[in-house]
């Protein structure tokens, strides 16, 4: 087994290789404005390292999100196409649950991640393995009571003090944590999510003025 | 010939998903998925929306194109996908997806320019493109005269428009007159039963001091507006079929008339005319009179390939490989106002080449 995985929904651009039993190579870049560029050289770069080619792969995970939705779409849409490509399963996995398998935290906790808009995207989590709530979008002030008293992990949480006193690492996501929670629940037998993306928010139904315009001027 | 280039082209750079195969001047397939129906109540195209559309088909989309043709996608020569311009958003999905599906299958990608796509596209349809073409793009996003004497190298500019594109124009008078949207072929249909003469509409920067070769279209927008409020203030029926037949004859006349001047003007005896507004009937009629008077060669593709599709993009990705371009490097991103001067993105790091040769599979199985 050789599990690629990736997750462009947070300013991260994540990738990684599970060999089953552990991450074998893995590297992360911020530039959250960039996933389109860095994406693909990092899985080339990824590939290299580990000596190996993406034929050798047999199966893609991806974080689903929630996350900026053009960003998220080019983990996505890279995902599926390298699973129509190689003839290989998709597993989509919620971003959120990639933070928190590995958040260093024991006890009931909350991943937050910036959604922008000053909102944030979040869950509850009874340990690292066990997601309690879906996935939301709030502005944290909202739901400061849903989450007193509670550490919290991710960028969304640093970035919101007052909802969020307790604030840890890790920051963004990384790909060798969401592999290694997806090779954990494929060899307990559970099924993966597809690899739909979770907006969570509808689209901003805003016609732009001169829409399609795209010739120089 | 069996030894032409077969090569893949992906299309978003709007609200169509379109994936094309062609071997060389040969088109082969043309699948299409169209997200136009979610943005009809909008009346336009909502980004976010069909980026997201975008996303959903393009996976079977590839597949219906790869089984229409009959070709297996290991025997591609190349994946072509469109880098610009166009919605930002939409043209990124389509570049992942390319970029993916190269790197996969280990072949060489060319991000290439939507506006040159719509001109190769013709070569599916009458052949090589004679060289030099004169050519006029008019769509909702691009209205355009340009001069290719090398689809893969030389785009010039000769003109475009200073404010919307004749496209925009179109949407904007069906929704004055409640048509609906898009408002291109209800506008032609309504056209058909009116008399083009019955109101004169003005035609946009033609005078003597006016640049030769530009459009504008906001001033006939705003008049034919303001012309259909008044029959409405008056609590007089508005003659749609008139009004629609005469705004039309407004703007291809000024298209034809400009387009045919550039020809006789830069001594180039081929007009192509592509993007969406080709389909117009009357603007087919009326080349095609203005051409033969002025002893030009006409070239139109079938309306279905003058609007958006994968085709046009796998035209030129073939071209590309036949006169031996530069693929584009793995980090090819999506330029949404990429200059109609590049007709593609080439490469500038040997990195690629390297990155083909660990594709394949003799150096690692
Ligand atoms: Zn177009």
């Amino acid at each position: 087994m050789l599990l690629l995985a990736l997750d462009t929904a947070t300013p991260a651009v994540t990738v990684a290789l599970h060999d089953g039993t552990a991450v074998v190579a893995a590297s992360s870049q911020v530039d959250a404005r960039r996933h389109g560029e860095l994406l693909l050289p990092a899985v080339d770069r990824l590939l290299a390292e580990a000596g190996t080619h993406l034929d050798a792969v047999t199966g893609i995970v991806v974080g689903v999100g929630p996350g900026p939705y053009t960003g998220l779409r080019v983990g996505l849409m890279t995902a599926d196409t390298f699973g129509l490509a190689l003839g290989v399963p998709v597993h989509g996995l919620c971003t959120l649950d990639g933070l928190a398998y590995a958040a260093d935290v024991e006890g009931p906790f909350v991943v937050a991640t910036d959604a922008r808009r000053k909102e944030v995207y979040w869950a509850r989590y009874e340990d690292p393995r066990t997601r309690v709530t879906e996935p939301a979008v709030d502005r944290p002030a909202e739901i400061a009571d849903l989450v007193a008293g509670l550490p919290a992990v991710g960028a969304g949480a640093l970035l919101y003090p007052d909802t969020f006193p307790d604030a840890r690492a890790p920051e963004h996501v990384s790909a060798g944590a969401l592999a290694s929670l997806a090779a954990e629940r494929l060899a307990a037998g559970e099924e993966l999510e597809a690899p739909r993306p979770l907006y969570l928010r509808r689209p901003d139904a805003q016609v732009p003025k001169n829409y399609k315009v795209v010739t120089p001027k | 010939m069996a030894d032409e280039p077969l090569v893949l082209g992906i299309e978003t750079s709007c609200d169509e998903t379109g994936v094309g195969v062609v071997r060389g001047t040969t088109l082969l397939a043309d699948a299409i998925a169209s997200s136009v129906d979610e943005h009809a109540r909008f009346g336009g195209v909502v980004p976010e929306v069909a980026s997201r559309a975008h996303l959903e088909a393009m996976v079977p989309t590839i597949d219906r194109a790869l089984k229409e043709a009959g070709v297996s996608a290991r025997d591609l020569d190349g994946i072509a996908v469109t880098a610009g311009p166009g919605l930002a958003g939409a043209l990124l999905v389509g570049v992942s997806a390319a970029k993916a599906y190269a790197y996969a299958l280990g072949k060489p990608l060319y991000g290439v320019n939507h506006l040159a796509s719509h001109i190769c596209v013709d070569q599916l349809e009458h052949g090589a493109l004679p060289e030099p073409t004169m050519a006029l793009l008019v769509s909702g996003g691009h209205s355009s005269l340009l001069l290719s004497t090398d689809i893969t190298s030389d785009v010039r500019p000769m003109g475009a428009t200073i404010d919307d594109a004749a496209g925009e124009a179109f949407d904007k008078i069906a929704r004055v007159l409640n048509l609906g949207f898009p408002g291109g072929p209800v506008i032609d249909r309504y056209a058909k039963e009116g008399d083009p003469a019955a109101i004169a509409f003005p035609r946009g920067l033609t005078g003597p001091r006016d640049a030769a070769y530009d459009f504008s279209f906001s001033g006939l927008k705003t008049a034919v507006a303001r012309w259909i409020e008044a029959k409405r203030a008056a609590g007089e029926e508005v003659p749609v079929r008139d009004v629609a037949a005469s705004f039309q004859e407004a703007v291809v006349d000024v298209l034809t008339r400009k387009a045919v001047r550039a020809c006789k003007d830069q001594g180039v005896d081929h007009l192509m005319i592509g993007g969406g507004v080709a389909a117009n009937s009357r603007l087919r009629v009326l080349a095609q009179e203005r051409c033969e008077a002025a002893g030009i060669r006409l070239r139109v593709p079938r309306p279905r390939l003058c609007t958006d599709n994968g085709a046009m993009v796998a035209a030129l990705g073939a071209e590309m490989v036949s006169r031996g371009r530069a693929a584009s490097d793995w980090d090819l991103s999506a330029d949404s106002s990429l200059p109609v001067t590049d007709p593609h993105v080439p490469g500038t790091s040997h990195a690629h080449d390297h990155v083909h040769e660990v594709s394949k599979e003799n150096l690692y199985s």
